[in-house]
């Protein structure tokens, strides 16, 4: 198991917002992982990087704790914005090869010529479709062994979001680990293989696609409104 | 390329590529793009692109050589064999439907001669 989170919980005070998730994710495979927003997505995400820690419970990475050794190999792409503005695209890039062994300043403009930014652009000076794809340049510019993007599709017109799922399925090997979520479901259907679906901070499931489709002809979608559809109006 | 997302994506991809063998648009012998390379031509997970070569290969579509990659059978025979399958399929589907609307195979046989003439 390439990464994986044991009985993990995550409370915010009196918040649950991962509760008890036991989730295996192996190499060679492109998971999605879904649900409406507050079900713990972000926050499984933020764990298995490292950047925040479980209240109990473990994430691992090939069987070690996870943590700053970890992070050297596990890409994470958050939601956030997190350049200072005066940076241009070429800064971004340098400021991850300052803190990213596996950066590639080669990759790094390939990517952001495929995505049509230009180098000298200043990120305040950017669209937010713009700043998306820059983060996910930078992000798969660097040779990791798992690639985490929360929401790589938000913000993306349409022809982009082309782009960046040749881009993504470009960095996909039998031993990486790609791991994406997205309120833009059909944006993942065809890409992704696997689909882990979290409600309220529980693990559903994880699903192989093909095969859900094959056995039930039901697709990532449809799975999504089976799961999900009673609740939401509840909760909403 | 658009997908059904309720049937195999491998499946639809098998179907496009066995198209394209049938039709010759992928000739006998051609070298098809590699595993990897066939997920981002039809920006699918590259797990279902090796299903998409394990099952052509099944059907005595194409080839493996090792090291070399997957290529498309010389064998004719089997290519011919495999478009007079998917007529049939094709033909009985059409009859199908047709049946549906309650028109019966005579009637939707002429239908396809007039439809050709427009």
């Amino acid at each position: 198991m390439m990464l994986a989170s044991k009985e993990i919980t995550k409370m915010f005070g009196r918040k649950t917002a991962v509760d008890h998730v036991t989730l295996e994710m192996e190499p060679g495979h492109i998971y999605a992982m879904l649900g409406p927003n507050g079900s713990g997505k972000t926050t499984w995400m933020k764990m298995a990087a490292g950047l925040i820690k479980p209240t109990s419970g473990e994430m691992t990475f090939e069987g070690r704790p996870v943590d700053i050794e970890s992070r050297k190999q596990i890409a994470y792409m958050s939601t956030e914005p997190y350049f200072y503005t005066w940076m241009t695209a070429r800064d971004v890039g340098k400021y991850y090869g300052d803190f990213f062994a596996d950066y590639s300043a080669d990759r790094y403009r390939a990517l952001l010529e495929r995505m049509e930014l230009n180098e000298t652009l200043k990120t305040r000076e950017l669209s937010s479709g713009m700043m998306a794809k820059l983060k996910i340049a930078v992000t798969l510019a660097r040779d990791a062994r798992v690639y985490m993007l929360d929401e790589p599709f938000n913000g993306i017109d349409l022809l982009a979001r082309d782009v960046i799922r040749a881009c993504i399925l470009e960095s996909a090997a039998e031993n990486k680990l790609l791991l994406l979520s997205s309120h833009l479901v059909e944006e993942m259907e065809a890409i992704a293989d696997r689909a882990a679906y979290l409600k309220n901070g529980v693990l559903v499931e994880c699903t192989d696609l093909e095969e859900m489709r094959e056995q039930r002809g039901l697709s990532m979608a449809d799975r999504y409104r089976e799961i999900y559809s009673h609740s939401e109006g509840a909760n909403a | 390329m658009q997908y059904d997302p309720n049937s195999p994506i491998w499946l639809q991809v098998m179907t496009a590529i066995k198209t394209d063998i049938v039709t010759g648009r992928r000739p006998p012998g051609e070298k098809l793009p590699g595993g990897r390379e066939l997920a981002v031509l039809y920006t699918i997970n590259p797990n279902t692109a090796a299903r998409v070569y394990q099952e052509l290969e099944r059907e005595g579509l194409c080839e493996s050589r090792r090291g070399m990659g997957t290529y498309v059978t010389g064998d004719e025979e089997r290519i011919a064999q495999v478009r007079g399958t998917m007529a049939r399929q094709a033909a009985a589907r059409f009859a199908n439907e047709m049946e549906k609307l309650g028109i019966g195979r005579q009637e939707a046989a002429r239908m396809i001669l007039e439809e050709e003439k427009e």
